[in-house]
Formats: structure tokens, sequence, C-alpha cells
């Protein structure tokens, strides 16, 4: 079987040479990159089911891509194991996961270790943004601390974008990629010998006497700190409806993971559900990586996340579907198509606008909920604690940063480590890098039509400046000197184009009209390398909200560093400023089906998915009167899976909801160790044979 | 709501829970008062469902054979799956003196009706195949003890209570008791008062608390142990083992594999570790992982899912208190030093006989045994 499903070209991305390594999938001969995840070189061979659960015989797969759940449990080397954290070894027997596993006979009899114990003055749970810009700042005021990630790489989510940042320049690396940021930020950390750095650490729990276990790769560990960060980021909500549970249907983070981070084709084809920035950012994500992406759905009648952004992917030839809803992932073993539908005010399906659309996966990118968990552990424990970036408040990396920064001097003042005043600006700016995007204005063209200059196609207040800051004239300016205004350009322009390569929407075009006043020359910014666009090709040019304005004739495609590659047309002059980017994906891709497939049975939707729990048998026990989700719990098994409830828990909220039941009326799960699954080995210390 | 009752059950965790059923049942007016917001939210869902009449004495041994009889027959009595099974109990022994003990025990335990017998280790193995034989000397095997899952038996045991009239008040403390001519006033931290001829203290954790409202110093002291549960694999081994060797900071410990394929284990701490604090420390785990493997290096594999910590409501002896007290229809079901899911449908069913007048000889000299003014001087050898 051949490895059809790897990522061979990108136009950010590098693709890394590596060491094939054989493995076996149920018997059959395959080859995996040395370190990668077992999950990833399955699904490089386009295997997505992984096994079947015991209780309905379900396919399961790849679900959170991130150890939580154990949905992508396989057999390797005859122990069970969460394919998404455990590398392929060489020569590695890999086999499905029917049913429940067989536990392995053991015989030598085990020797132990003794438990390592270390003490630090901070302790960080997370290296992404937050965690990394809280670090720095507490290595420049000399805090031992260590910080510990539960990947191999520092960064967090930073190391899955590859796309420019919005926010400021000064404050956080606007402009330049989130992997490029990871690099940034770990390098400047590593310079400090005062910082411990753990990455294949996962923290599983702070203990009452104030010590935090750590899995750091093979060994169980107890650290000490005076002083406790949560910087554990978020984690993704779901949503109930049929075949949520089909391999195919996960999140936005998981499916970023699979292509961004591993490199490989989980999908021909997705569909999204959910307009904020991660979904969005998703969809783009896709296009880059050569995947089709059949459409976005977004329940409210406004995308929640930048305008810029879903101008960008609907210009691409994205169809964005608002106030839509998914109704079904239609498919047996795997996701075959799903259908959505309009809502009404109330946000219930109006009957008759059901739509079927193709697709392989399902993407969900319905918000983020902090993890915080180690926080409220943290305060039992009587520990001096405090959260930054998604774990204390869900917001864009940029705020994470920047609120991670201050953080990280708020705590070496509390440790007494720096007398240095955090300004009171900051928090002022803090504040404004967390806004959600704010009022849109009028789309006003430029009148003029002589000359050059550039055109923003940029209508939404968000956090965001770096054109004006890398314009060498200094001739664009952001209103009101806010960085949430608009761009305005003040007139001179030498056509230079840094601005274009720096806009993290690529929503400025420049049009020159210096040479032929009928038929000015159009540069539009393009990063989508998977469609390659040549001299002499003819393209698709569309508006701001990407609707065909012409086909032209690529005159030129200029290389810049950063990646971003510049198209130039030639374009009739009652076009040229309406051009704002360019359509590749066909229309026969987002096709929607005649005949919209229709699955209504809701209480046979699995709400569970760890014990396969439906919504039918957790709605009997609401109707019985049951508000104690404990009790709950204990009749269904709802929550007592490997995930711990973490998907199910705000699903079956929203179910007494529904029923018409107040959430103060309704007793919460009681949360408990571990965080996440940790073998009896490992916590036991045993020493290495 | 009615507020007069024939019993007020101050308590709906394991033992009061099977109390209310099996009075309502006999058709008393029941109402059970509970601080937590649903049956079992105490210590019940800390339980980890071993049931046994392997006991020393023969009060527990004569409750718990009752006991094992509503659970083993629940399900074909009323249809609901409280997951039963008998697979049975290993007390195993790596020294002469715990061989000896436990075969001591095995006479009393048999003469008192109690299915059991010893094994050689060869047997043992093939019940529990993989478990450590260096220095095993054998173990006892009851196989007629066995699991149920303590969620599923109590609330299944709550519902019925209800089909049978009894009334429950959930989310409400008790914060006095009034002893009147014949009869209580029991007021609430909600502002409520309700009266019975008769109250039950049942209150687990908060015996000693309950029993001051009357005067009463009762010696319930909880104690904390931690357990957990791991994910589920394929069945591979059936008892209950315990394991009485003492080792640094623990005492015995004990594990067996439910019936959905998880392993589910406790261990008990020495010193004990007395108070109601339920958060997680990090010596347990590390601990009981090392006792564990170095017995049944098999689960090495296995992940642990799920700890917790909860309480053993303890007495001096290790035995319950059970029954009447110097306070006229006051009476006591308390101390079950982390036995009360096992013993409490024998617990109801004695409780019941006793208010209808048909005690039995030998229920008679077990209550005796379990009055709260014996002699706490002798103590449970399973403590």
């Amino acid at each position: 079987m051949a490895e059809t499903y790897r990522i061979k070209e990108h136009p950010i991305l590098e693709i890394k040479e590596r060491k094939a390594i054989p493995f076996y999938w149920n018997d059959q001969k395959l080859y995996a990159q040395e370190g990668e995840m077992i999950a990833s070189a399955l699904f490089a061979h386009g295997i997505h089911v992984f096994g079947h659960h015991v209780k309905d015989d379900s396919p399961q797969g790849i679900f959170c891509a991130n150890g939580q759940c154990a949905q992508c449990t396989v057999i390797a080397n005859g122990i069970p194991v969460k394919s998404c954290m455990i590398p392929v070894a060489e020569n590695m027997i890999v086999q499905s996961c029917e049913g429940l596993p067989e536990l392995p006979e053991v015989n030598e009899s085990p020797s132990f270790d003794p438990i390592e114990e270390y003490e630090t003055d901070v302790l960080i749970i997370g290296g992404g943004p937050s965690g990394l810009s809280a670090a720095i700042e507490l290595s420049k005021n000399n805090v031992p601390l260590i910080l510990v990630d539960d990947k191999s790489e520092l960064g967090g989510k930073l190391v899955l974008q590859t796309h420019k940042f919005f926010g400021s320049i000064k404050d956080c690396y606007a402009g330049t990629r989130g992997i490029d940021i990871a690099k940034i930020l770990s390098e400047e950390l590593l310079k400090y010998d005062t910082a411990t750095i753990w990455t294949n650490s996962t923290a599983v729990y702070v203990f009452s006497d104030k010590k935090v276990g750590i899995l750091k790769d093979n060994t169980y560990l107890l650290i000490k700190p005076k002083i406790l960060l949560n910087a554990a980021g978020a984690r993704e909500k779901m949503l109930v409806f049929p075949g949520n549970t089909l391999p195919g249907v996960y999140g936005a983070g998981a499916f970023q993971t699979l292509v961004n981070r591993d490199m490989v084709i989980p999908s021909k084809r997705i569909f999204i559900i959910g307009g904020g920035n991660v979904g969005l950012i998703a969809g783009y994500h896709a296009l880059q990586a050569g995947i089709q992406v059949a459409g976005l759905a977004e329940a409210m009648p406004e995308c929640g996340g930048y305008k810029v952004h879903k101008d960008k992917l609907q210009r691409l030839g994205v169809p964005i579907y608002t106030s839509h809803t998914i109704l079904s992932a239609n498919g047996r073993d795997e996701v075959e198509s799903i259908t959505i539908a309009e809502v009404d005010k109330k946000f219930k399906p109006i009957s008759g606008t059901e739509k079927t659309v193709h697709c392989d996966t399902i993407l969900i990118a319905v918000g983020l909920n902090p993890i915080d968990e180690f926080h409220k552990e943290a305060e039992e424990a009587g520990m001096e604690v405090f959260s930054t970036g998604d774990a204390e408040e869900i917001a864009e990396a940029s705020s994470a940063m920047f609120n991670g920064k201050i953080m990280g001097i708020k705590i070496a003042k509390a440790l007494n480590r720096s007398s240095e005043k955090i300004p009171e600006e900051w928090s002022k700016k803090a504040e404004i890098l967390k806004s959600p995007p704010q009022k849109t204005l009028p789309y006003k063209l430029p009148k003029s039509e002589e000359g050059v200059f550039p055109v923003f196609h940029c209508v939404q207040e968000i956090p965001c400046n770096p054109c004006a800051s890398v314009c060498p004239l200094n001739q664009i300016k952001i209103e009101d000197d806010s960085l949430l205004g608009l761009p305005t350009f003040e007139g001179k322009c030498t056509g230079c184009m840094q601005c274009l390569t720096v806009c993290p929407a690529l929503a400025i075009t420049l049009v020159d009209y210096r040479k032929d006043s009928h038929f000015p020359t159009v540069s539009i910014p393009y990063e989508v390398g998977n469609h390659p666009i040549e001299s002499g090709q003819q393209i698709h040019v569309v508006d701001i909200d990407g609707d065909l304005l012409d086909e032209l004739h690529v005159v030129k495609v200029r290389d810049t560093k950063t990646k971003t590659q510049i198209i130039q047309v030639k374009a009739p002059s009652h076009v040229a400023k309406k051009i704002a980017g360019i359509r590749i994906q066909e229309l026969i891709v987002s096709e929607v089906r005649e005949n919209p497939l229709l699955d209504t049975i809701d209480d046979s939707v699995i709400v569970c998915r760890c014990e396969r729990v439906t919504a039918g048998e957790i709605r009997k026990w609401i109707r019985k009167g049951i508000t104690d989700m404990n009790q709950l719990k204990q009749l269904t098994r709802a929550g007592m899976g490997a995930c711990g409830g973490k998907t199910c828990e705000i699903l079956i909220l929203r179910m007494y909801q529904e029923e018409g039941y107040a959430l103060q009326d309704i007793t919460l799960n009681t949360r408990r160790p571990l965080y996440v699954e940790v073998p009896l080995e490992i916590l036991s210390t045993m020493k290495e044979k | 709501m009615n507020k007069n009752f024939d019993i007020i059950i101050i308590g709906a965790g394991s033992v009061g829970v099977p109390i209310a059923l099996f009075l309502a049942e006999d058709h008393f007016s029941v109402l059970v008062i509970e601080s937590l917001a649903s049956p079992g939210q105490g210590q019940n869902k800390k339980a980890i469902g071993g049931i046994r009449a392997t006991h020393s004495d023969k009060a527990k041994i004569h409750i718990s054979i009752e006991a094992i009889d509503v659970f083993s027959t629940w399900k074909e009595k009323y249809g609901d799956d409280i997951e039963w099974r008998s697979n049975g109990y290993s007390f195993l022994a790596y020294t002469s003196e715990h061989e000896k003990m436990l075969k001591d025990l095995l006479k009393i335990q048999k003469s008192y009706g109690l299915n059991i017998d010893w094994i050689l280790a060869e047997e043992f193995l093939k019940i529990a195949p993989g478990v450590n034989p260096d220095g095993l000397r054998g173990s006892t095997f009851s196989p007629d003890d066995g699991s149920a899952s303590p969620y599923l038996a109590l609330n299944y045991f709550y519902f019925k209570s209800m089909e049978y009239g009894a009334s429950y008040i959930f989310n409400e403390e008790v914060t006095g008791i009034q002893k009147k001519s014949n009869e209580f006033l029991i007021h609430t931290n909600k502002g409520n008062s309700f009266s019975a001829q008769n109250v039950i203290n049942v209150a687990g954790n908060n015996a000693n608390l309950i029993g001051k409202m009357v005067g009463l110093d009762i010696p319930v002291v909880p104690d904390s142990h931690e357990g957990g549960i791991t994910d589920a694999v394929q069945h591979f081994f059936d008892p209950m083992i315990v394991d009485l060797r003492p080792a640094e900071n623990s005492k015995n410990y004990y594990f067996y594999q439910r019936p959905e394929g998880q392993v589910i284990f406790c261990i008990t701490p020495e010193p004990p570790i007395v108070g109601t604090d339920s958060r997680a420390t990090s010596i347990f785990l590390p601990q009981v992982a090392q006792r564990m493997l170095e017995l049944f290096p098999r689960l090495k594999n296995l992940k642990v899912r799920r700890t917790w910590r909860g309480q053993y409501p303890a007495t001096p002896d290790g035995f319950p208190i059970l029954g009447e007290t110097e306070v006229d229809g006051f009476y006591l079901a308390v101390g079950m030093c982390g036995q009360g899911f096992m013993l409490g449908p024998g617990i109801g069913k004695l409780l019941t006989r006793l208010f209808t007048n048909s005690l039995s000889g030998d229920d008679k000299d077990n209550l005796k045994s379990l009055s709260l003014y014996r002699d706490f001087g002798v103590e449970e050898k399973f403590k």
C-alpha cells in the first residue's frame, strides 16, 4: 500500500525528508516516517478506521489527536495504546483494536526506582504563545522555572499556524507566521539557563500536597513549585448530530495537527462547521495543503471570526453558509456527505432548506473552552496560581502572547524578583488585543485612476496594524491611531508591495496605472502553492465577496521573501480596483446534491462518545427528574470514559436546557484526577529492563 | 408534602437507601433527608463494589449473607441489572501468620454458613493467571462472594423504595433534632421541620454530629482511603484479590476486574489519615501501582483512568454500630468502616425486622454484639 496521503508540496511548510521505517498494520507491511505517530502513519496510507467499539461495534478513529480521548486506540506490539501519542517503532506490529483489547501476559517481576521530585519557583503548564511569553519574562528576571509541554515541540498551536498573525508588530509579531513566531519565542527562551524546558511532558494533576504529577516521556515525576502558571490552552467544543462519531468527524485542531504538523492528507474534501477564526483558518490551511473545502456553515447570521479571514476563504471559492447548521454526517463506516439546513432566529432548522454536500471529513470548530482544571486543583490545594492565554480567557494568540508577557512580570513581582512597573497602557492594549471583531464599515474604493496605490479590502475593525508598520514612506495610517481602526492611505506609494506581503488576511492589492491607464496592472497576494499559478495562465479574478469579476491572463508571478507570491494581471480599469482575489476552487467541489439526505432519529445520536451513550438514554433520565449529573453518569456511564466527560459534559448541559431546566438547578459532575490516562507501569516508576 | 412520618432516615447513602427500601416495602411511612444532591453521593460512589460475607464474626457474616441474597436476586426479581457477579474473594497468604489466621477463621466462617475454602497457590493461579507465585502460600476462596455496581445498585434500590412510597429530600441538611414526648421534630437548614416517631441515624461520616443532636456520643471517626480505576480490557481474572501484607505507609489493598473490563482498586493507608479531606495526594498512585505490580506484573500495561479519595466511617473495633440507643425511638446504622455498600441491604432487612418485632434469636444476638453499648475492645480481623 502506497503512502499516497502525504503532503508533497506546501506553499509555507518545509517538507522534511525523514527515514522510512517499516511497520505492520493487521499483517500488511507499511512504511512510516521516523518519529511519526502511529495515527499519522496510518492516515498517510488512507487508513482511518482503527478499530470498533465494544458496545455497538461502531467504527473508531481519530477524534482529539491530542491524547485526551481513547478513540484512536490500536494494539502496538501487543499493548493497547493511543495511536496519536505513540510514535511508530521499526517493525512495530500494529493491530486494529476490535472490542476490548487483550492485556498481554507479563511474567518477570518488576523492581522500582524512587519517584523523582523537583522543586522550582514557577511551574508553567503549557509551552504555547502565552506560556512561552511568560517564561521569557520570568527568565529575564532570573526566576528559576520549569515549563512542561505535552508535545514534542514548543509553541503550542503556533506550530500549526501557517498564516501570518494579526495584532501589532511591536507587541506580538503581527505579520509573522505562527510557525515562525513559535521558533522565535522558543529560541529566545532557550537562551536562559534558569529555564528548564521539558517537552513530551503532560501535567496529570495538581495534588493537595501542592505537588504536580508529570508524565515525562515514559516516567512519572512530581514537581513542587512556589507558583503555578496554567497556560494549558483550550479544548474544542463538540456538537450532537446524527453521525457525529463517524471517523472523519473531528475538531479543527486535530485536523491542523494532522495536516500542518504531521503533513499527512487526512481528507480529500472537508466541510467546516463554525465560522469563528479557528474554522476559517482551518479552511485556509486545508486549501494550502491541497485539500478541497466543500463549504463552511455558521449558525449565526455573520461569521464570528475576522471578516478578512472569511473573505479570503470565500474568494478562493469556498461557499460560506451563514444561518446554517449541520443536520447530519452521512455515511456507513466513514463520512461520505454532510447535510446542512438554514436556521430560523431561534436556531431551529427550517424544513425545505436542507442541502447535502459530498465530503469525507467534517471539521467541528464551534468554539473553545479553557482548560481550567489545573487552576481549580491548585486553588483547592491552597497554592498560589495564575492562568494566562486561552486557559484564562479564549482569545487570539496575539493576545495570549501579550497577556503572557504581563503575567510573567506579575509573577516575577509576586516573587519579589522584579521591580519593573507594568505600564498602565499595557492593560488597555491587552484588552484591545482580546477584542472580538468590532464594527463593519462601508467598503470604499479609492477614486484615483492614476499612479500606483494600495487598495484595502478590509472593512471590519480588528486589532491589526502590520500594513501601517511596514510602509517605508509611512503613508499608511490606522484610523484614530487605534490598533482597531481601518487602514487609510495618504497618497504616496512606490509600489514596493511590502503591505501586500505582510497583510495577514491577504486583503491588500496594488493597482498600478503608470504604464497603461486603460489596463492597469493589479498585484494580488497569493499563497496556495498546491494550486500553482503560472505566467500566461488564465485565472478567475473575484471581488471582495468572492463574486466573479473577470477571467484574465497572468502577466507575471513574483516570489517574495515571505513565501507569499504576487500574482499580476492587467485588468480593464472598471474592474481593476475591485479585484480582491483569485478563485481557485472549482464550483463542482461545493456542489449541492439534488436530494438532501435526511436523518431524523435524533434519540440514537451519540452524546458520550467514549462509552457510546445516546441522547435517548440521557433524555430518558432527564425526563425522570435526574438533575444531579453525577447520578446521571452513574446511571448511563456518560462521562466515565477515557476523556472524563471533557466532550459530553457541555452537550448534556445543553440537553438539560432543551428540556427546560435552568443551569443553576443542575448539580455538575465532580472532576477527578487524572487529566490523561497513565499506565500503571509508569506510575509505579518501574525500572526499565 | 406530608410532614409526619413513622420513620425519618438521616442519610441517603449505601445503608440509608436500602433501609428505606425495606421499611417502605413493609408499609412504614418513611422520609429520607440527604444533604447532597442525589442518593449515594457521599461514600457510596467511592466504593469499589466488592460484596463479601467473608468476615470474622457471626453478626457481619449473617448480615452479609442476607445482603448477598438481595444483590444476587435483584435482577431476576425486578429486572434491573445492578451488575451482580459472584466472582469470589481471595485473601492471599504470603506469611505463615496470615495463613494461620485465615485458616483459623475458616472454621468460624464455615460454622456460620459461609461457603469458603482454602486453595493452594496453583489453584489460585488458575483463577488469577499471572499473579506472582513467589512466596504465595495459598489463599481463601469464597465463590459466593462477589461484586455489583454501587452506582446502579443504589439507584435501583432508591427507585424501588420510591415505588413503595418512601419520600426523599435532597440538598437539605439536618440542623437539629428535638425530642418531644413520643415523637421527634427534625429541623433542616432550609427552615423545614418534619416529625416522626422514630429516627434512624445513617449519616456516615456525620454520624457523630447527628448523634450529638440527641446527646449521644457515637464513636465514629472517618479516615481516608484512595481508590482508582483503569481503562477496560478483556476479562483476565476472576476474584477480588486482597493482599493483607503491610508495607511502608500502607496496609492492605485490594482489586478486581469489573464486568465492563476495568480494574478497580483501593488501598488502606498506614497510619490512618483521619478526617474528611477528599482531595487527592501525590502519594497514592505510585504507592498502589508498585504494590499491585509486584503482586500482579501483568497489570503494568493498564492505564489508570481516574482516582478518588473517600472515607471509612470507622469505629474503635472495626465493627458497625446498629440498633437501639438510650434515646427511645432513636436508632443507629453507622460506623460501617468502609463496608456500607456490602452490608446495606442486610442491615435494611434486619432493622425492618426490628421495627416489625419479628427478630429471630440470631438477630437479637447480632444486634447485641453490634450495639452502641458493647465493649469496643475486640478488634475485627479484616479491619
